[in-house]
């Protein structure tokens, strides 16, 4: 009994000190693999989400940013936000709403918040639509850091969002994208592989 | 006088004192260990342990300057064509009716030997996806440049003509 325990509080501790716990997110998005094995940079990131119904969700860490961005926006886009209001942007890691409707989602609890469904910031062509205006205020925000800008899509969403999202980004001189993927090896006997195996004998020596 | 009497002088007890009885020092543990179990289930549950990856995309600058674009040889090029249900076409040069369905495990033969016949300075791929293709697909083939090694690729809107011999070759294939 006594080595039982042992070992499932050894078990306990490494899950505690292991665990990372899962963000919120707005909507399940199942994303594709890829063989790139570059980590996602924790700080300074600002995420699009698209789910498989091509809605658009704008996610940032810093809650800073998100109260800079969201009183930039406020001057800009005649919102009308109270304050309260920009507290409440500042408290919301997600927003997925047009700017119509932004003071409407803002005004409720945030256990609404999450409950209501978003529909999505609207990307409706190749002019970037309203996510034109969140990637401009973004971008200033940012200004002197180094942001990465990154895009998780579901599998299933269909091209032209994408396509949408990208000239958005393209429309402020953004052209460095981050795509959010699971980590899968590169399949033995191609090139890819090859010159990995080269770097793994190469630090051996 | 002052002297205490003690249990009968002789140093052995009494029959009323009792011997102290020794006590376990054993706990029982059941409580703690469904505990500590309910922990590890907790944590299992809200741990992430796969860390997601990030894969870089470098877009060029639109740009309507002609002496600012990229030029392409037709020999080194090899155009990929992304339509529905995963469909996938591709043609070499500049000649889109030569069209040819392949798909994404067949392609990467396709690419290793265009690779192998053109020039590396030559050699590029175009990647045009159309509006029925999916984001899957899009990660796909761009996963494929990485794992082939292809130095030169660019992702652009495909051009109506093409889009009609996709089309039209989805149609003869019966998708």
């Amino acid at each position: 009994m006594t080595a039982f325990v042992d070992v499932s509080f050894l078990i306990l501790t490494f899950f505690i000190l292991a665990t990372k716990f899962k963000p919120d997110e707005p909507v399940e998005v199942k994303f594709p693999s890829s063989v790139s094995a570059d980590k996602i940079p924790e700080m300074d990131a600002f995420l699009i989400t698209i789910d498989k119904d091509g809605r658009v969700f704008v996610q940032m860490d810093d809650p800073n940013a998100r109260k800079s961005i969201a009183e930039n926006l406020n001057e800009t886009r005649n919102l009308g936000l109270t304050p309260a209001n920009i507290k409440s942007f500042t408290n919301s890691p997600s927003i997925g709403v047009p700017f119509a409707g932004l003071k409407n989602l803002l005004a409720m609890e945030p256990e609404q918040q999450k409950n209501v469904r978003q529909p999505g910031i609207p990307v409706p062509d190749s002019t970037g639509g309203e996510l034109y205006y969140w990637i401009r205020d973004a971008k200033s925000t940012y200004a002197g850091k180094k942001v990465s800008w990154l895009i998780k899509a579901d599998d299933a969403t269909k091209y032209p969002v994408i396509k949408n999202v990208l000239e958005a980004f393209k429309r402020n001189d953004i052209n460095k994208f981050q795509l959010v993927t699971k980590f899968r090896d590169a399949p033995i006997g191609t090139p890819l592989w090859n010159t990995r195996q080269n770097q793994i004998g190469a630090g051996k020596k | 006088m002052a002297a205490i009497e003690e249990g009968g002088g002789g140093g052995h007890k009494g029959p009323g004192v009792k011997k102290a009885k020794k006590l376990s020092t054993r706990v029982d543990m059941t409580p703690m260990v469904d505990l500590g179990f309910l922990l590890i289930t907790f944590f299992i549950f809200s741990t992430t342990m796969a860390q997601p990856t990030a894969m870089q995309l470098i877009m060029p600058k639109d740009t309507e300057k002609p002496e600012e674009q990229t030029k392409v040889k037709a020999s080194g090029a090899l155009t990929i064509m992304l339509g529905k249900k995963d469909g996938l076409y591709y043609y070499e040069g500049d000649d889109p009716t030569k069209i040819q369905a392949t798909d994404y495990k067949k392609i990467r033969d396709v690419i290793i030997q265009k690779k192998k016949n053109t020039k590396p300075e030559d050699f590029v791929v175009v990647i045009k996806p159309n509006d029925e293709s999916n984001y899957q697909n899009v990660v796909a083939i761009l996963d494929e440049m990485s794992i082939n090694e292809v130095k030169k690729f660019a992702m652009v809107n495909i051009s109506p003509v093409e889009n009609e011999l996709l089309v039209a070759t989805e149609k003869a294939n019966g998708i």
